[in-house]
């Protein structure tokens, strides 16, 4: 599927920019966007190896299987696949927490890792399993306490009440968690979306 | 006060975290020092591995912005949407929203300047950007770091929670902030 958005994207883009007359903006942009992305990548090293690094001490300890056995009883409903005492367990709980904290800069590493320890769990690799699709739904929902950029950004422009924001943003990011949970549970039992479809067909990726 | 609450819970949790750890580690003969190098050693591999994934989707969403795709697809996006009940000024947000992090903070940072900070609009567009992820950006480089290539049903959840809560976020909104 990202393979027709990807394409779809790259289409509208050069139509439209044609038609708009900024066809130069779009070769500008391009190139612009590859460079940066090197910088973002590069830049999230640092990061990354902090938290790798820290995360490697809370596993050999054992902290990540007590936190992972300590949220079980949720965590097991959601990802069956995942046996309950699994690193994978507490990185997801880890990143889940650290978006919900508004903490970007660890959310990003954490959830890399999360992802790492769902993939030794992969039977298939290359395809991903139920527990890394629903995994990421709840991340794409975005599930947060404090929307902290947007907070400083109404404090910035004089607003006199900058936190009046987080109540209806924490309610409608839970609605779409809902909406997303609710919708993976369901995908991954149909058939069209089943692990060995997808391997045999090649397609509907 | 719960505010102030959540906010202080936030500047302290990672210095929490950094000291309890490895204090946590060296109780139980951990030895960190060590410990931490070792699993610090992948942090390079990890960045260089999502480099091809995060080009392709900057790449992409960049040539849309360029372009200037994302006013003229809200311009004939607007009768559709309007037909179901959101208002226009909100469009563009919720077109470039799951593609683009800095893009949408701009729309919002836009809308806040011309209707000012506590206007409806702008609380609305804050909640809308506050209530999700940029969902292609978190697909594309959370799948590409573990070289997952077919992605099932991850791409139609992910929208679909963006969907939601956009509606979520202007039904909500209506009934907390009516003017």
């Amino acid at each position: 599927m990202l393979n027709y958005i990807w394409l779809g994207l790259v289409i509208v883009a050069v139509v439209l920019g044609g038609i708009n007359g900024k066809i130069e903006n779009v070769t500008k942009a391009a190139i612009d966007a590859a460079g940066n992305s090197v910088t973002i990548a590069i830049g999230l090293v640092g990061v990354m190896a902090l938290w790798l690094g820290i995360m490697k001490i809370a596993e050999q300890s054992g902290l990540m299987s007590l936190l992972a056995r300590a949220i079980a009883p949720v965590m097991r409903r959601l990802f069956p696949e995942v046996p309950p005492d699994h690193p994978a367990m507490g990185s997801m709980l880890m990143n889940i927490a650290a978006n919900m904290l508004g903490l970007s800069n660890a959310a990003t590493p954490l959830g890399l890792k999360a992802m790492e320890d769902l993939e030794k769990l992969n039977p298939t690799p290359g395809v991903a399993t139920n527990a890394m699709c629903l995994f990421l739904t709840i991340n794409t929902s975005g599930l947060q306490l404090i929307p902290a950029s947007m907070i400083s950004l109404m404090a910035s422009a004089g607003s006199k009440e900058p936190t009046a924001i987080i109540g209806t943003a924490v309610a409608s990011t839970f609605v779409a968690l809902v909406a997303g949970v609710t919708a993976a549970k369901l995908l991954e039992g149909m058939k069209i979306f089943s692990v060995s479809r997808v391997v045999e067909g090649g397609e509907k990726s | 006060m719960i505010a102030h609450a959540i906010s202080l819970v936030s500047i302290w949790a990672i210095p929490v975290f950094l000291l309890f750890i490895p204090l946590y580690g060296a109780c139980r003969k951990v030895k960190v020092y060590e410990c931490f190098v070792e699993g610090a050693k992948e942090g390079f591999q990890v960045g260089i591995r999502i480099i091809p994934y995060l080009v392709a989707i900057m790449v992409a969403v960049g040539m849309l912005r360029g372009a200037g795709a994302i006013d003229i697809l809200a311009r004939w996006l607007d009768p559709i949407l309007r037909w179901v009940g959101l208002p226009a000024e909100i469009l563009p947000l919720a077109i470039m929203r799951p593609l683009s992090g800095s893009g949408s903070y701009g729309i919002v940072a836009e809308l806040v300047k011309v209707h000012g900070p506590d206007s409806f609009l702008a609380r609305l567009a804050a909640t809308a950007y506050g209530s999700t992820e940029t969902t292609f950006y978190v697909l594309a480089v959370y799948f590409g770091a573990v070289g997952i290539k077919k992605t099932r049903y991850a791409v139609i959840t992910g929208l679909l929670a963006d969907v939601v809560s956009l509606f979520a976020a202007v039904f909500i909104c209506r009934l907390v902030f009516a003017h």
